[in-house]
């Protein structure tokens, strides 16, 4: 919380909220909506923007925290530059993403909802990405890579800690 | 330009199909979600590149569609008017494709499609096996259109069920229509759509909702996804039809927070729909006005249930609610609302086109119409199916999905995601719909078929829905959280060779509780993969409890790898690649050693060895 304060400082972030605040006229059945956006822009959901929203929209913080922890989408912790998921759906599951996640986890040495020390990775997991004929998937930052061994698990993330952006997805 | 009657629709229409030449090429790119993993983006820019290149970029357009169906063999290429259909296509193809192809009609015999059962090139798509058996009345569009041009869905005839409805046909009518149909909801519950529609109706409220529910969660299916992002058109002219027929004039679309895409390309939709006077006030100046707003999930699997949707929708948790008043009377801010799954809404528009004696001659006697299957798992042609409600699971399977991977063996189909189950080989050729899934234990769900193998172990396949349902279950009522996870924690003693005599029916008799006592669907349909594998492979869980062996060979804790000493010959690729350093270099022409201590069963060895050196027991 402390690198927030330092780095965004409490002024821009209550400008921020309030500009995304804004745009759904401070409607509060907008919550979950303006959640997303306020995670869009930092990555995360920072605690003194669920204060915040609670002010901005009139409704108590307990509301805006039951909302944030109960979507899976939400963070409220900070997540690192990339963000990794590896899809368990069952498509993926019968063809070996258990396997593909126990590499993850031995490579980058976290478990999943946790982050690298670095901040350079966050390992997630999540229930069907829908690109189920390709399976097993896994995702980084917005890009599917299909039909993933274990053995191309390190290639992948060579791939995104040079600091690519690691565009070109691909299916092995 | 807002159209003001059906008149200026079909003069636009005409229009645009004038200007339009049938014989001028076109080449179709599939831009779905698997052909993108594929890498369908620098195959596009390919083309585009290498039209510029040979002075043609007039004279051939480049067209990015939605999902054609068979990702298995993505990135898809059609070149039209020909319906020349090219497969695994790389940019570096697309010179030869655009010299041959384009300039002299020739066929490239590596991209066509070979038949693995004959041996046969397959030139046009549809005479790809795939394909041919398939009736793609909903998903048949995706492939010759592209999703954010509202003029590709006008040229194929796109709002014609709408002008006839608003036109020609009272709302009465409309409804009545949908009724005879016999459509069904697509989402997984089955309802009769035309009753749903009519008990909003004729429920008292001061304003109707109409909700259209892309959250799929199901995991496995993908098909709703596919069809928001191919083709969004048809979908909201369904939406638009129902919201005639049932009084509605606001409309959500609730989109599940993992499919960017499908937001982007709906949102598209409305605003092009909206600027041609098809969505919003007086639409085609018939008088009747309706609105649609797009909603993101939040990815929580229970919202696809329709109270939690709702609850969702009104910023709140999305917990479910008990309903024993129907969201069709008593749903978003309490008022009627009409919560229909994507498939359905886009079945209406053919409804209302062609009538409701001709959609019910396809299917069976109580589930009318087609069915898009998601098919996937151990199936040589995974991908989207479209097929007649009535085939086999044989047909779909073995004839449309050319069979089990690698020779393998056929053991089961999983359908209906977490609330259903698995269904044994000796169910092969039972006709799939809403009635019969439901028979042998299993249920329709929003369709999803995962095909498992002899190496697909059904006690792992039960603790993994399990343990699914122990996450997505949002804790409100006690039979759903507390039933859930213990019998997890029993599935789990069992995978981990800890079962004790006993389990299988103490299993047995927290499922006949969750099933009886949970609030929602999520908990009442829960004990299924539990309650078929049992009944269908209770083998494999004795094997487990008693002789503490997992026949396929899959629960870690009761397995080991072996070398087969006289099949190695030392190479070391698995020593380089173990990622435990558990395999021993013994030197050269000497069979490695595994230290069973260290050895974390991650199955790396067996997979890297490319002579079968390496055995599980």
């Amino acid at each position: 919380m402390s690198d927030l304060r330092q780095s965004v400082g409490l002024g821009e972030l209550s400008k921020k909220v309030g500009s995304v605040l804004e745009r759904y006229s401070r409607d509060a059945s907008q919550l979950v909506a303006i959640l997303q956006d306020i995670q869009a822009e930092y990555n995360w959901l920072p605690k003194e923007a669920l204060e915040e929203v609670s002010q901005g929209l009139g409704i108590p913080l307990s509301r805006v925290f039951s909302v944030a922890t109960f979507f899976r989408a939400f963070s409220l912790r900070p997540r690192g530059r990339h963000l990794i998921q590896v899809c368990l759906g069952t498509a993926c599951h019968v063809r070996g993403a258990p396997r593909i996640l126990e590499q993850m986890e031995r490579e980058l040495g976290i478990r999943p909802g946790e982050v690298t020390e670095d901040l350079q990775f966050s390992l997630e997991t999540v229930n069907c990405v829908g690109a189920c004929a390709l399976g097993p998937v896994v995702i980084v930052d917005g890009d599917y890579h299909g039909q993933m061994t274990p053995e191309r698990v390190k290639e992948i993330l060579k791939k995104y800690s040079k600091g690519q952006s690691g565009n070109e997805a691909e299916v092995g | 330009m807002k159209l003001k009657s059906a008149k200026e629709l079909e003069e636009l229409r005409s229009r645009i199909i004038k200007e339009r030449d049938p014989q001028k090429p076109y080449i179709a790119v599939c831009s779905g979600t698997g052909c993108h993993a594929w890498g369908c983006v620098e195959v596009t820019a390919a083309f585009t590149e290498e039209l510029q290149r040979e002075g043609l970029d007039g004279q051939v357009t480049v067209k990015t569609t939605g999902c054609h169906g068979f990702c298995e063999r993505g990135p898809l290429v059609v070149i039209y008017p020909q319906g020349i259909f090219y497969q695994r296509v790389k940019p570096q193809d697309v010179p030869e494709i655009v010299s041959k192809t384009i300039l002299q009609n020739e066929l490239i015999d590596r991209l066509l499609y070979t038949d693995p059962s004959t041996g046969q090139k397959i030139a046009y798509e549809h005479e790809v096996p795939f394909y041919k058996r398939q009736k793609r009345l909903v998903f048949g569009s995706n492939g010759l259109i592209d999703p954010q041009s509202i003029e590709d869905y006008l040229a194929i005839g796109g709002y014609t069920a709408l002008a006839k409805a608003l036109f020609e046909l009272t709302s009465e009518q409309v409804l009545e229509e949908v009724k005879r149909s016999g459509l069904r909801g697509r989402g997984g519950g089955g309802f009769p759509t035309g009753r749903k529609w009519e008990t909003c109706r004729n429920a008292p409220g001061e304003v109707r909702y109409v909700i259209c529910n892309c959250d799929e969660g199901d995991p496995g299916a993908y098909m709703d996804r596919s069809l928001m992002e191919g083709n969004p058109h048809l979908v909201l002219e369904g939406m638009v039809i129902g919201a005639y027929a049932i009084g509605a004039h606001e409309g959500y679309i609730y989109i599940r927070n993992e499919y960017p895409l499908a937001v982007r390309n709906a949102q598209r939709a409305i605003e092009q729909a909206e600027e041609y006077g098809l969505l919003g006030e007086d639409i085609l100046g018939s008088g009747f006005s309706f609105r649609v707003r797009i909603n993101r999930g939040g990815g929580a699997f229970v919202c696809g249930e329709s109270t939690a949707l709702m609850t969702s929708l009104e910023g709140k948790p999305g917990e479910p609610r008990a309903k024993y008043i129907h969201t069709a009377e008593k749903g978003l801010w309490n008022q009627p609302t009409n919560l229909n799954n994507v498939e359905t809404w886009a079945n209406v528009p053919w409804i209302i086109l062609k009538g409701a004696d001709w959609y019910r001659e396809l299917g069976t006697e109580g589930s009318k119409g087609t069915k898009i299957f998601s098919l996937v798992g151990k199936v040589n042609n995974t991908g989207l199916v479209e097929v007649p409600m009535g085939m086999t699971l044989r047909e779909i399977i073995f004839d449309i999905g050319g069979g089990i991977r690698g020779g393998r063996k056929f053991k089961a189909v999983q359908t209906g995601g977490p609330s259903g189950g698995v269904i044994p080989e000796e169910f092969l050729d039972l006709p799939v719909d809403f009635d019969e899934l439901t028979k042998v234990g299993s249920m329709m769900g929003s369709g999803g078929m995962i095909v498992m193998d002899e190496d697909t172990c059904m006690v792992d396949i039960a603790r993994y829905f399990l343990s699914f349902l122990e996450q997505e279950s949002c804790g409100k009522c006690v039979p759903c959280r507390e039933g859930i996870k213990r019998m997890r924690e029993i599935l789990t003693n069992i995978c981990e060779g800890k079962g004790k005599e006993g389990d299988i029916e103490l299993l047995e008799r927290l499922a006949r509780v969750v099933a009886d006592a949970s609030l929602c669907a999520l908990g009442r349909t829960a004990p299924n993969p539990v309650l078929t594998t049992i009944r269908y492979f209770r083998d494999e869980y004795e094997a487990h409890i008693k002789e503490k062996r997992c026949p396929a060979k899959v629960c870690k804790a009761l397995i080991n790898y072996y070398v087969i000493e006289e099949k190695c010959p030392g190479c070391g690729l698995c020593v380089r690649n173990c990622p435990v350093q558990a395999i021993t270099f013994m030197g050269k022409k000497k069979p490695v050693v595994i230290d069973h201590n260290k050895c974390i069963k991650c199955g790396t060895c067996f997979d890297v060895c490319k002579l079968g050196a390496i055995e599980v027991r």
